[in-house]
């Protein structure tokens, strides 16, 4: 008798362990967790509570509380994605095998990479209000270094699919390595290219707006205070005015990334 | 299979006046080691003329040309062009000397997204220093020379299209014009008409017959189509298993030859 | 067209709106640094003090190492109960959301109830549960499970808005009831996506949960935060150097888990 199955043994073993390692880490983690039950039955109550608490939103606010540093946020995030493309662009480079044919380069690049992104944008921030003080400086900065880890990988990703051929050409007419970038590879990438970077501040436009509970400048400062001083319809306006900025954000790069492809 | 031991004795006797253009000495090259895909081929071209490498696929002969310039490393031998040999010269020198040998290749290899006129403006890379080619910054005799080009091989009218835009022949005489940008003293072609239909690849052979007698440099090209051999190229190398099993004028090779070269007869008929 | 009289043809023509781009762009980035008093001068003051504080970043102190463990695993905790949590809501509201499957008046709202869930930052998110609910874990585990409902339920709706409806209509066909149709005709084509998405959003809430701590929800981040204030800089480094080694192991397992499910 033949049979036909789907999966191999190993594949299905493989399988078989992800889904048991799945269910075993969640059961684990609910044993562990210390979250009080009565909290978790409270939970919508409070929640509840809190929105109601919120409404009427304080419309007046804005001008003097939110329009300033709202768009200190966006300074950031713009700031900080044009900083990060600039020092994502070598790095990428450097990573792609088939353009740094170095293989300790690429890995060295790699890790770079891999350790930016790990580092979470609050937290650079954090390490860098230390160092520059508080402000925008930091923020700024911040944005920068957590962004190189995603853009210098995607770009790199885009870099290793490029048409090999196209450079075997221009490999065979004599052209240094620097022209072989330039001309070579540069033209292929440049639509994912854009694409990153379009992506990269729709996404840093969301993280801008943290940066303040950090004391690293921008909304988050605002926020921050108001919900101390438990404000809740400045609270309200400032979600508010986060969401709009957001959705314009969003929609803005969709509609770019659209005209580009 | 045997190769043929007797090649006719109508053997190259079609030097060109003066010194070879291109002497290969001993060339071996061993993707694995102890399969040898080249074996120590010893081959002369003269500084006119277009040479016709035939042979079945796998036989090495796309590996020879691409030896030439290096695109692929000989595992031993000699390639003496303009009295230097390649295979001992360092990076450096080795792009200096590149600069001179044209290459076309099967699937065009343009830089797609790439108009026509910057493409061809590529073929100075070896010249140009990169912060100028990004720049666009191309001394005006290049683009004049361009321009001239791009007359002589008929796409005037494309200049600014994108390459990606033109036919499979179009795109091939972007390739053939870039590689003319060089200036080259040789010209190597690995299976430039394979990826074509039988009417464009005549024209792409009859272009390069015409350049190279206009400008003076030899031609190599890798190819399977034995017809066109015969029409366009003043001499054929025929290889089988790695080694060369004949060479000499078109007009000398039989039926006795293309078999031992390819093997079987059926394909004949 | 290049013009073709005597020897001033010209290669390429100028790209007048990519210009004005650019030249727009560089005022900008002129006009922001102003605003946000970016001056050279703060930088290399700034630098000055960073090799200081590099230097009391080194070496890492992994004294406190209970303490450092206890965040690390109740991060983990956040972001397995979070993504679990976020696969449970995000499935079936994704279904809702599903312009091919559903009618207007179901798939509006449930799309409009993820955007929102997708717009603020977790952080946000956090701090508010936070004031709700209390600081812990719970908070933590609520905002991310927010967050995973919006990007997941994005990503697994347009997955399923992008089936053949040839298979649904199949199933139906037989008179078999929405459930069986869900089971048997949608869920094979989006599958192998899902694990996919799967694997990116736990991946994301992973680094999440190491930051949510800041502002009280829970986690590693307290940790962190604590030690900051106490200007105890030799174990912030040990813990972002435990971060990093987390997170870098998660990206690795989940190109594993990928890759056993053929991805």
């Amino acid at each position: 008798m033949r049979t036909w199955q789907r999966f191999t043994l190993a594949e299905r073993m493989a399988r078989f362990t992800v889904y048991f390692a799945v269910i075993a880490a969640i059961a684990a983690s609910l044993q562990t967790v210390q979250v009080i039950p009565e909290f978790i039955a409270d939970a919508p109550e409070q929640v509840a509570d809190m929105l109601r608490r919120m409404w009427p939103v304080a419309w007046g606010f804005y001008p003097q509380g939110v329009h300033e540093a709202l768009m200190e946020s966006l300074h950031i995030a713009s700031l900080g994605t044009v900083l990060a493309v600039l020092m994502a662009v070598p790095v990428a480079f450097l990573a792609a095998r088939n353009v740094t044919p170095f293989a300790w380069l690429n890995y060295l690049a790699k890790l770079i990479l891999v350790s930016a992104r790990s580092v979470n944008t609050l937290i650079w921030a954090l390490l860098f209000v230390a160092v520059f003080g508080p402000g925008a400086l930091a923020g700024t900065l911040a944005i920068a270094f957590h962004s190189i880890g995603f853009t210098g990988k995607l770009l790199g990703e885009a870099l290793e699919e490029a048409n090999r051929g196209s450079i075997e050409a221009l490999q065979a007419s004599g052209a240094p390595w620097l022209s072989l970038a330039l001309k070579g590879y540069w033209p292929q990438v440049r639509p994912a290219f854009w694409g990153i970077v379009l992506f990269r501040w729709d996404i840093n436009v969301r993280e801008s707006a943290v940066l303040g509970f950090v004391g690293a400048g921008g909304v988050g400062m605002a926020l921050d205070t108001a919900l101390n001083l438990f404000q809740w319809e400045r609270a309200a306006m400032i979600l508010v005015a986060i969401f709009v900025v957001v959705l314009v954000a969003e929609v803005a790069t969709t509609q770019l990334r659209k005209r580009i492809l | 299979m045997t190769p043929i031991a007797a090649a006719e004795p109508a053997v190259a006797s079609h030097r060109g006046a003066g010194a070879p253009a291109l002497i290969v000495k001993g060339l071996s090259k061993e993707y694995v080691p102890g399969k040898p895909v080249l074996r120590g081929i010893d081959l002369e071209f003269a500084p006119r003329g277009i040479t016709a490498v035939i042979g079945p696929s796998g036989t090495g002969k796309s590996t020879l040309i691409r030896c030439i310039n290096r695109l692929v490393e000989p595992t031993s031998g000699q390639v003496i062009f303009e009295d230097r040999d390649l295979v001992a010269m360092n990076r450096a020198e080795l792009r200096a000397a590149r600069r001179r040998i044209g290459m076309v290749f099967q699937e065009y290899n343009l830089v797609e997204r790439l108009t026509v006129m910057e493409n061809l403006l590529c073929g100075r890379l070896g010249y140009v220093s990169p912060l100028k080619a990004w720049l666009r910054r191309y001394p005006q005799r290049d683009v004049e020379r361009a321009f001239d080009l791009l007359e002589t091989v008929g796409l005037a009218a494309h200049a600014r299209t994108r390459a990606d835009a033109l036919s499979g022949g179009q795109r091939q005489r972007v390739g053939i014009a870039r590689a003319m940008m060089q200036e080259p003293r040789l010209l190597l072609a690995d299976e430039p008409t394979s990826s074509l239909d039988p009417k464009t690849s005549v024209e792409i052979m009859a272009l390069m017959q015409t350049l190279s007698g206009m400008h003076g440099f030899p031609v190599i090209i890798n190819i399977h189509n034995v017809e066109l051999a015969r029409r366009f190229a003043d001499r054929i190398v025929g290889m089988t298993g790695g080694r060369v099993v004949f060479d000499g004028v078109p007009e000398a090779i039989t039926d006795e030859h293309l078999k031992s070269i390819y093997g079987g007869e059926d394909w004949l008929e | 067209m290049a013009a073709r009289t005597g020897s001033n043809r010209l290669a390429f023509a100028p790209n007048w709106p990519a210009r004005a781009a650019w030249l727009a762009f560089f005022v900008y980035v002129a006009y922001a640094a102003s605003r946000l008093e970016l001056t050279p001068a703060r930088f290399i003051t700034g630098l000055d003090h960073g090799a200081r504080f590099l230097s009391r970043l080194f070496p890492p102190d992994f004294q406190r190492w209970e303490l450092l463990l206890k965040g690390m695993l109740e991060s983990l905790q956040i972001a397995v109960l979070a993504s679990a949590l976020g696969v449970l809501i995000s499935a079936p509201l994704a279904l809702l959301a599903a312009r091919n499957l559903m009618p207007a008046w179901v798939s509006w709202p449930s799309r409009a109830v993820m955007v929102l869930c997708r717009t603020f930052h977790p952080v946000i998110v956090a701090i508010l549960f936070v004031k709700a609910v209390g600081f812990g874990a719970l908070a933590g585990i609520l905002a991310l499970t927010v967050a995973s409902v919006g990007f997941l339920g994005k990503l697994m709706t347009e997955a399923i808005e992008e089936i053949s409806l040839k298979q649904v209509e199949a199933v139906r066909a037989t008179g078999a009831p929405f459930m069986s149709v869900v089971t048997y005709a949608v869920a094979p084509q989006v599958f192998s996506r899902f694990v996919g998405f799967v694997s990116y959003e736990t991946d994301a809430n992973l680094r999440n949960s190491t930051m949510v701590g800041i502002v009280g929800a829970g986690g590693i981040g307290g940790t962190l935060f604590a030690a900051f204030q106490r200007f105890d800089y030799d174990f912030v480094c040990a813990i972002v150097l435990t971060i990093i080694a987390l997170i870098m192991a998660g990206e690795v397992l989940t190109l594993r888990i990928k890759k056993s499910f053929g991805l």
